[in-house]
């Protein structure tokens, strides 16, 4: 046992020192050379340069002049970037029932008379409690109410909507979706 | 499913196993000590690595000492993470100023990370501090990858030599994994990553300005940092309004990429790979999936081809593969089915061009039912463990496969190295069960299987769900066990199921609801992760010194061919049969049960 206590210790002490500190140091270097937005968050800044969020990161919207994101279960407050959560509710849980009947109740009662079916994953809290998108569908709902909250052209909105859909990756990775903080940001003309 | 999903699922699969040749022939040059580029060019350093270690990389080990080297490095690790956690308040790289983490949690960290499992009972952003996540957890993502990897090829000599009574030496076989397999992918990796959005950074929490301000409520603390109560016993809130928002960054694509290819699973935030900054694009979350599975995959051939023979290789990998695929095709339609109980509510749950549709409770829009269900898949069919969706809000049946993969001891693809010497035990076993069957001595690969080797086998298959089941039933005995239970019902049951199975197969992954982070979780689940690992990796090293002493039989016309789609078909039989007879029972208990219940509630 003793024998190989030594060359334990000094292994341990040389991928301590190769794998703890060089490698990250030198991804680190490399992504700050190469891709000094995205390793520091994709942060969208305004004219000033002052943070307005993260291309990647969702924000809580309950204005009806926004489009609203998914739900988030983050603690203390949604989308709460500083303690990533999903909700954990088991499917057959009733307070996941509960949840979502009183977030469908704020959506109808934000747009009476909406006749369209609400899609799932806007009334479903997300994994991270960050998601930055809903879906093309979720979107559709709320563009009557956005533009009438605003006093806008719906085609108007719908071609907002469209310029913000990102489609398959590559054509075929993930889900198509769009991104609700950029959005949002152009509806309001912070950022074009 | 949609047209799409079977698309997707198919390109994953052909990428998978287009890439696991190539990189199965890289490490079997690697480990023969064959020229394969990068270490003709970095062989210099290699040697410098032995001579500062005092290591005389030609001396060869037998199995025992193989054994006690392996565990002096890892004990060693193991009180390196445990002391960095209990130290890191007073320790630099700490911007956000973290506390010391408690003792309990550290021991479950600390055996967690070493024992290749990287369960995790914390939450990344609000525990570990930067230094503790790079020295500790980074450089044990790397040890006890390359731990599973070193005790691999060993156990492979074990079928190459004969009439020899050494092994090799554990500290070429961890060097050369982590030194020309490990770093090089991992690099690269982290940088793919980054480009798609993975942080990378040294610098404290980013701030933005929130677009709206949120109102929220809070519980009032009162000087003694309790939450106040209010004469009737609630607690007291107060008001509060934010118009920032912190967004916590860190080095996580150097971590990412390795917590991957390691199939370590360990996150760098809380939510895991479901966290936009640790997974923001479909084209991220392809290439981590795909790199889960990529060194467990290709290690059938480097084993393949280091016995002289890549049938044999890959009639493992056909094995791994034919029980995989089908789980898949369970788990997806599982999710997309969706939940009836939202049904009820007016929900439209349909997949469209416009929506995923599905359960979408606890998944991230980005990546839609497919990807999610698919990484459930692939996380637990390695012992990867990352998440890049809650496990615990999946349908009954969606959570199942999942958990049963677990159960299956981890041997579809498995951990890196782990798995596929757990797979050629089950091998071992089943060449064991058709010798009875035709009245001959079993071999395999040559070598003659006798009553030492079943013995040793034997314990491999049995650790693991005397753990999962003994430790489950511990749980759900003791009101320490069932206190920290979140959702009611069976799916209670399969909250502290899952956990067991996790930790007893050194999974990792978790139904988040289960408060795990408590001292009994911490130190049952801590107890499970070890002796899952160094139980099997024992008998497993013990097989391999007992193989490398006997003489290699020639094959004769008894000799059952172990490359045959017959061969195939009796190892998969082998695997679910042990599977499924040890496990049903336990499952019917958890998500049959829930399974059931949602249907009715229609």
């Amino acid at each position: 046992m003793y024998t190989h206590l030594k060359p334990a210790l000094l292994m341990l002490l040389v991928w301590t020192v190769l794998t703890g500190v060089a490698y990250p140091l030198v991804v680190t270097g490399m992504a700050q050379v190469i891709f000094p937005g995205k390793a520091n968050g994709s942060l969208i800044k305004d004219a000033q340069g002052k943070a307005l969020g993260s291309e990647l990161i969702g924000q809580p919207f309950s204005d009806p002049k926004h489009f609203w994101g998914r739900p988030s279960a983050t603690s203390p407050y949604p989308y709460n970037a500083g303690a990533s959560s999903g909700s954990n509710l088991g499917p057959t849980n009733p307070a996941l029932a509960d949840a979502v009947q009183s977030r469908i109740q704020t959506l109808k009662e934000a747009d009476p008379g909406n006749p369209l079916p609400i899609p799932v994953d806007l009334v479903t809290a997300s994994g991270s409690g960050l998601d930055p998108h809903i879906s093309p569908a979720a979107a559709e709902y709320q563009i009557n109410r956005v533009a009438k909250a605003r006093n806008m052209n719906v085609a108007k909105v719908r071609e907002l909507v469209e310029e913000y859909t990102e489609s398959r990756q590559w054509l075929m990775f993930g889900e198509p979706r769009v991104n609700v903080l950029g959005l949002n940001l152009a509806l309001d003309g912070v950022v074009r | 499913m949609t047209g799409n999903s079977f698309f997707q699922i198919a390109v994953y699969v052909i990428a998978l196993l287009a890439l696991a040749k190539p990189l199965g022939w890289y490490m079997a040059r690697i480990y023969e000590g064959e020229p394969a580029g990068l270490n003709r060019l970095l062989a210099p350093f290699e040697g410098l690595i032995y001579r500062f270690s005092g290591v005389d990389p030609k001396q060869e080990m037998r199995w025992s000492d193989y054994a006690i080297a392996m565990l002096a490095f890892n004990l060693l690790g193991g009180l390196a993470v445990f002391a960095l956690q209990r130290l890191q308040a007073d320790l630099p790289l700490n911007p956000q100023n973290l506390p010391n983490v408690s003792p309990d949690s550290s021991f479950n960290t600390a055996v967690s990370f070493i024992t290749n499992t990287n369960w995790q009972g914390y939450s990344g952003e609000v525990t570990m501090s930067y230094l503790t996540q790079m020295l500790g957890l980074t450089v044990q993502n790397f040890a006890s990858a390359a731990t599973g990897m070193a005790v691999l090829v060993a156990f492979t000599r074990g079928f190459i030599r004969r009439n020899a009574d050494t092994i090799g030496n554990f500290w070429v076989d961890l060097t050369r994994s982590t030194l020309y397999i490990l770093m090089p992918l991992s690099l690269i990796l982290a940088l793919l990553l980054v480009g798609q959005g993975v942080v990378q950074t040294f610098s404290t929490y980013q701030t933005a300005t929130l677009a709206e301000t949120v109102n929220y409520e809070q519980p009032k603390l009162g000087e003694d940092g309790q939450a106040m109560k209010n004469a009737d016993g609630t607690p007291v809130m107060e008001k509060l309004a934010t118009k920032e928002q912190i967004l916590a960054v860190g080095p996580a694509a150097s971590q990412v990429a390795i917590k991957q290819l390691g199939t370590n699973g360990g996150g760098f935030f809380n939510v895991n790979s479901a966290h936009p900054f640790e997974n923001p694009t479909p084209l991220s979350n392809f290439l981590e999936m795909l790199s889960i599975l990529l060194i467990p995959a290709a290690l059938c051939f480097t084993f393949g081809m280091m016995v002289g023979d890549t049938r044999q290789g890959w009639a493992l990998l056909m094995a791994m593969t034919l029980i995989f695929v089908p789980l898949v095709l369970v788990t997806v339609p599982a999710e997309q089915a969706g939940n009836p109980m939202l049904t009820a509510l007016g929900l439209d749950q349909s997949a469209s061009n416009q929506q995923a549709g599905g359960n979408m409770e606890g998944k991230e829009t980005r990546f839609g039912i497919t990807n999610s269900a698919l990484w459930a898949v692939v996380t637990t069919s390695a012992s990867n463990g990352s998440v890049n969706a809650m496990h615990d809000s999946f349908t009954p049946l969606g959570g199942m496969i999942p958990m049963w993969l677990m159960q299956l001891a981890e041997v579809v693809y498995g951990g890196v190295g782990s798995g596929l010497y757990g797979m050629i035990v089950y091998a071992i076993v089943a060449v064991f069960v058709a010798g009875l069957m035709i009245g001959r001595t079993p071999e395999y690969i040559g070598k003659k299987i006798e009553a030492y080797e079943m013995k040793m086998a034997a314990i491999v298959l049995l650790v693991p769900p005397m753990l999962v089941l003994g430790g489950a039933s511990i749980a759900v005995m003791v009101d320490l066990g069932k206190a920290s239970v979140f959702n009611p019902g069976a799916h209670g049951f399969s909250e502290i199921l899952y956990a067991f199975s996790s930790a007893g197969n050194n999974n990792g992954s978790a139904f988040g609801g289960l408060s795990a982070n408590t001292p009994f979780y911490n130190f049952t689940l801590g107890l499970a992760m070890l002796f899952s690992r160094y139980w099997l990796a024992v008998p497993v090293l013990a097989i391999a010194g007992s193989l490398v002493a006997k003489k290699i039989v020639p094959t004769g016309p008894g000799t059952l061919p172990t490359h045959t789609p017959l061969f195939v078909t009796l190892l998969i039989g082998t695997v679910l049969l042990v599977g499924a007879l040890t496990f049903v029972p336990a499952l019917a208990l958890g998500p049959v049960v829930e399974h059931l219940q949602m249907i009715g509630l229609k």
